[in-house]
């Protein structure tokens, strides 16, 4: 069985859909938002895998690389933040992030 | 030479003001004191040259100033006689001033600036002499005002010098109002503001009409009389004399160069420049001799109650002036010249001895709290005698020329106004001398009071309050000030004693032709100083036998029977109280134009400014910014949630849009 262009695209507009899900509707933990991110990311790696494999052109694939490497800096970087952030605040909770506030 | 004269002192002020404070206060009086000097007797060969030799009048112009038009102003120097004398008055009297400021001012912590101001007053004061056109005077004019300004709120720490500075300032605005529209006036009239062209167009302006407010007046009265209304605000006349007392506030060198001897002569100087002018004005004299006469008689009978010795003097001057004005206003120009000439040697020297006592006094200008200071003090008694002597014009004394000369010319006179002129200076003559011999008295004999006012004592002084006293208490030593201070007393005191004998003849007598040659311009009709010498004995005696029973009284007052006074003053308390409060008229002008001012402003401010201009400009649109942004700032939620919702929406927005123009 074959699978097509369409049912991936469905599959990444799913997870993608998903992700801002989380972002907009979670409010208890913040890594969920995170988590959200690597979603949304993902989802948009997986169209670019899945245009290049259909339309036989490898640099799709490589900018996936270059996406995975970003996300991965990404998390790193956000996870730290996380934790100092709760060592400060004793709090990762969304609701509790509300500082900036005009 | 006459560049010289005008600008050394300003060179003086460059030297002691800008950089005073790093030269220091001692090198600052030097250089500033020397400058003077050198000044002073430039100024006195160019009065031998010019006044006393033969040398010609000269007009030398050291540059442009400004030109528009038909107007244009220079800036010259114009050396005649009139210019000689005041030169000669200026330089002398400052001089003697910064060499008096040395010894009076000697623990003040801002000399530099005092000898500054000083040399400035003395280089506007010299423009204002030596101008050649209008605008020019116009500049010394003001650069006096300020300075005038600046050394009464000297010591600014003081709330009254400050506010006697701002009213002289004001006063003197409402004076220099009629001076400038009268400038524009005589441009108006004569298309020019140089002096010879001025001069040149009068005659053929008598009796020629300017329409004015509907009415067709007398083109040279009206101009005379705007003119006349500066000098009446410069010199403290009649009505605008109010700041002249009031600017005893500042430091008596100051009260005796600025307020005696110089800048509030300048009124007198500036209607002597201008006689050919006045001379086509009959009336504005008229109206002249009549302001001089109040005056004369008015400020006498405040100088006879004021308790202040500085204020019994500053009256004195206004009274003066007055005299100088009479003068002026019978035509006898050099009449008024002359008396300015003497009373800068007395008057310069009364202040400068009412300085000296209260130095001896340690700053205590009451004359109540003085007495007995004439074992401490003999030589500024001696020089403060010589001085009131001169004033009252005792005969062959310097005022005794030049006073009794403007009596007899205001009896000889027979323009409108001139027999009042008369009969007031004439009594103005005894009040003068009663008020001189009360200070005398009063300061340098009787009983000390100094030592025996104080806290527990002085049964018989209740009503002179203990706390005027001051901390001095029974400590007080009095003792003759330093030399620098006498000096100028001593030098003083022969030109009081002896301007009148060695100048009379040349100013009023019969060389008066050869003396001014021309600088002061006499109508054809106008034979005021010879008629002056045909009068009746009994008016040529009056004002001495007033001058003696003035002092006959004031013995009596003072000596005799020193308890008349406080009685003669319960008795008529309302005419005491009058006095004393200087017939009402700072009370007066407080109702008639102070409040009404404040009120107004307050209007202005209150329903103008603050009611609609800000209301509805400034603070209200700030309102409205603020409103708006405090619903703004409710957007700023701080979740991220709401963040990333809205970029979702922007995004999906745009992508929409880009889609939906695709398909089109």
């Amino acid at each position: 069985m074959t699978i097509s262009l369409a049912q991936f695209l469905i599959v990444a507009a799913i997870l993608f859909t998903l992700g801002v899900a989380g972002v907009i509707l979670n409010r208890k933990n913040i890594i969920v938002v995170l988590m959200s991110v690597e979603l949304i990311l993902l989802s948009v790696n997986l169209n670019l895998v899945a245009f290049s494999a259909f339309l036989g052109d490898l640099t799709g694939q490589v900018f996936a690389l270059f996406i995975l490497t970003v996300a991965a800096a990404e998390a790193a970087i956000g996870l730290a933040i996380l934790v100092a952030y709760y060592r400060n605040r004793g709090s990762i909770a969304v609701d509790d992030i509300n500082m900036m506030k005009g | 030479m006459y560049a010289a004269i005008v600008f050394l002192p300003l060179l003086g002020f460059l030297l002691a003001g800008p950089i005073g404070w790093w030269i220091g206060p001692r090198p600052a009086e030097i250089v500033t004191t020397s400058i003077s000097f050198v000044s002073a007797l430039l100024s006195w060969i160019v009065f031998v040259q010019v006044a006393l030799g033969t040398a010609p009048a000269t007009v030398s112009v050291i540059g442009n100033w400004f030109a528009s038009g038909a107007l244009r102003v220079d800036w010259s120097f114009r050396i005649d006689t009139l210019t000689a004398v005041m030169l000669v008055v200026v330089g002398t009297v400052s001089s003697l001033v910064h060499l008096y400021s040395i010894g009076y001012m000697s623990d003040d912590p801002s000399r530099p600036r005092f000898f500054a101001y000083l040399s400035l007053f003395t280089f506007a004061m010299l423009m204002l002499v030596t101008a050649d056109n209008l605008v020019q005077l116009f500049f010394g004019w003001e650069g006096v005002g300020l300075l005038s300004y600046l050394l009464i709120g000297f010591w600014y720490e003081k709330p009254q010098a400050n506010a006697a500075a701002i009213k002289a300032f004001v006063v003197n605005r409402v004076g220099d109002f009629g001076f400038a529209l009268g400038i524009f006036l005589v441009f108006a009239l004569t298309n020019s503001v140089s002096f010879d062209q001025i001069f040149a167009a009068a005659p053929s302006l008598a009796h020629k009409t300017v329409h004015v407010f509907g009415l067709d007046m007398d083109a040279m009265t009206i101009t005379c009389l705007l003119l006349f209304m500066g000098a009446m605000g410069k010199s403290a006349q009649f009505l605008l004399h109010t700041w002249l007392p009031d600017a005893m506030e500042g430091p008596t060198p100051v009260s005796a160069l600025i307020h005696a001897a110089t800048m509030v002569t300048a009124g007198v100087f500036m209607v002597a420049r201008l006689s050919p002018l006045f001379e086509q004005a009959p009336a504005a004299l008229s109206f002249i001799t009549v302001i001089g006469a109040t005056t004369a008689f008015f400020a006498a009978t405040i100088a006879l109650v004021q308790p202040d010795i500085k204020r019994v003097i500053a009256y004195s001057t206004c009274s003066q002036l007055g005299y100088m004005f009479v003068g002026l206003g019978v035509g006898g120009y050099s009449l008024g010249i002359f008396h300015l000439f003497t009373h800068a040697f007395f008057k310069a020297l009364l202040f400068l001895g009412a300085g000296s006592v209260i130095i001896a006094m340690h700053h205590e200008q009451d004359m109540r709290n003085m007495g007995g200071l004439w074992k401490r003090i003999p030589f500024t008694l001696a020089m403060m005698t010589i001085g009131f002597l001169s004033l009252m014009g005792f005969p062959f004394t310097a005022g005794y020329y030049s006073k009794d000369a403007i009596i007899e010319a205001a009896f000889a006179s027979d323009r409108e106004g001139a027999l009042y002129g008369y009969v007031l200076t004439a009594a103005a003559a005894g009040l003068t001398a009663f008020y001189s011999w009360r200070v005398v008295f009063l300061t340098f004999f009787g009983a000390p009071r100094w030592a025996t006012v104080g806290p527990g004592s002085g049964h018989d002084h209740a009503a002179h309050g203990h706390e005027a006293h001051g901390p001095e208490g029974p400590t007080l030593d009095p003792h003759e000030s330093p030399l620098t201070v006498l000096i100028p007393l001593g030098v003083l005191a022969m030109g009081a004693l002896f301007a009148g004998v060695v100048f009379s003849h040349d100013f009023i007598g019969t060389g008066w032709d050869g003396f001014w040659k021309g600088a002061l311009y006499l109508g054809s009709d106008n034979h005021i100083l010879e008629t002056r010498e045909d009068i009746p004995a009994f008016a040529r005696q009056l004002p001495i036998l007033m001058m003696v029973f003035g002092s006959l009284v004031a013995v009596l007052f003072y000596v005799l029977a020193p308890s008349i006074p406080s009685r003669l003053a319960q008795i008529a308390r309302p005419l005491y109280e009058l006095l004393l409060n200087k017939w009402y008229f700072d009370e007066l002008y407080d109702v008639i134009f102070v409040r009404p001012a404040f009120w107004l402003g307050r209007q202005f401010w209150e329903s103008g400014d603050g009611a609609i201009i800000d209301r509805l400009g400034p603070d209200g649109v700030a309102a409205r910014v603020v409103e708006m942004t405090g619903r703004v700032v409710k957007l700023q939620s701080g979740y991220i949630y709401h963040y990333a919702f809205a970029m979702l929406v922007g995004l999906a927005t745009v992508i929409t849009w880009y889609v939906a123009a695709g398909v089109r």
